[in-house]
């Protein structure tokens, strides 16, 4: 298994861990009386679970076992897949940060770093597409 | 080798996945840096794209491709067919959904689109079934 589809996949199943982990604290508040600002972290939560873990757990096994690209360069462009990983993992931290305190509005200026965080997710998106299609052939 | 059908049904994947995280990133810069409350309109559709057209059509193409072949006759089965209609009805229930979310008038075709999509997973499931066997069973 190449490094990089190791650090996808170990990276995805932190996230996994962490977004259960804050399911339970949402689901857990009222029983053990946490503020009601964590019901915030729901949309944090769900793209824990959905980017974090699912998508990239995707991309690691796509990166490894998708149709080689070439002799040369079997995973297509390593460099565009190491930004994906680095942006995608930036934009997730970022947004599990500033979201629940943008929507608890005790930090509304940090709304630019939850654009920046989208901004970044978008871009490594579209990388993985560009570097996957060239991938996904007959032969 | 990766058959033709796979490799739509997963670039298909991949222009859902694209679109819907775009879709997505407007809707989270909106909740950052408020743009224009029409924006939340995109939600469903975001959420269609990357559950139906991307998680969704990405399995069915991988399980296309991998899962046991027969060893007489089609290799991948007699009712092939079945695998392309859900390949098209999939892709168009989607778009029908995206389109009653943009539109609140037309919301009806929410419930046409999510029919579309519910016969394009029957239809893979029916294809699917007996390729779900040993490896030695033909």
């Amino acid at each position: 298994m190449p490094t990089l589809a190791r650090w996808f996949i170990k990276s995805a199943l932190i996230y996994f861990v962490l977004s259960l982990i804050v399911g339970v604290l949402i689901q857990a508040r009222p029983a053990i009386s946490l503020p009601p600002e964590i019901i915030s972290l729901r949309p944090t939560y769900f793209h824990l679970l959905t980017v974090g873990w699912i998508t990239q757990l995707i991309i690691g096994v796509g990166y490894w076992m998708f149709p080689k690209y070439s002799k040369e360069k079997p995973r297509g462009s390593d460099r565009l897949a190491w930004a994906t990983f680095i942006l995608i993992n930036l934009g997730l931290i970022l947004r599990a940060i500033s979201e629940p305190m943008v929507a608890i509005q005790s930090k509304p200026d940090l709304g630019w770093l939850l654009a920046l965080s989208a901004v970044f997710q978008v871009i490594a998106g579209w990388l993985f597409v560009i570097n996957t299609w060239p991938r996904i052939k007959e032969r | 080798m990766m058959p033709r059908l796979s490799v739509w049904m997963v670039r298909a994947a991949l222009i859902h996945f694209g679109l819907g995280f775009t879709l997505g990133g407007l809707i989270l810069f909106h909740k950052g840096v408020p743009m224009d409350m029409r924006v939340w309109r995109l939600w469903g559709l975001h959420v269609d794209l990357a559950l139906i057209g991307w998680t969704m059509q990405l399995a069915m193409g991988v399980a296309y491709w991998i899962l046991p072949r027969f060893s007489q006759g089609n290799r991948y089965g007699r009712r092939t067919s079945f695998e392309w209609l859900a390949l098209i009805l999939l892709n168009l229930g989607v778009i029908l959904v995206g389109i009653g979310y943009a539109f609140p008038d037309i919301a009806r075709l929410i419930l046409i689109g999510r029919i579309t999509e519910a016969v394009a997973i029957a239809a893979f499931a029916i294809y699917i079934w007996p390729r779900v066997k040993p490896l030695a069973v033909s």
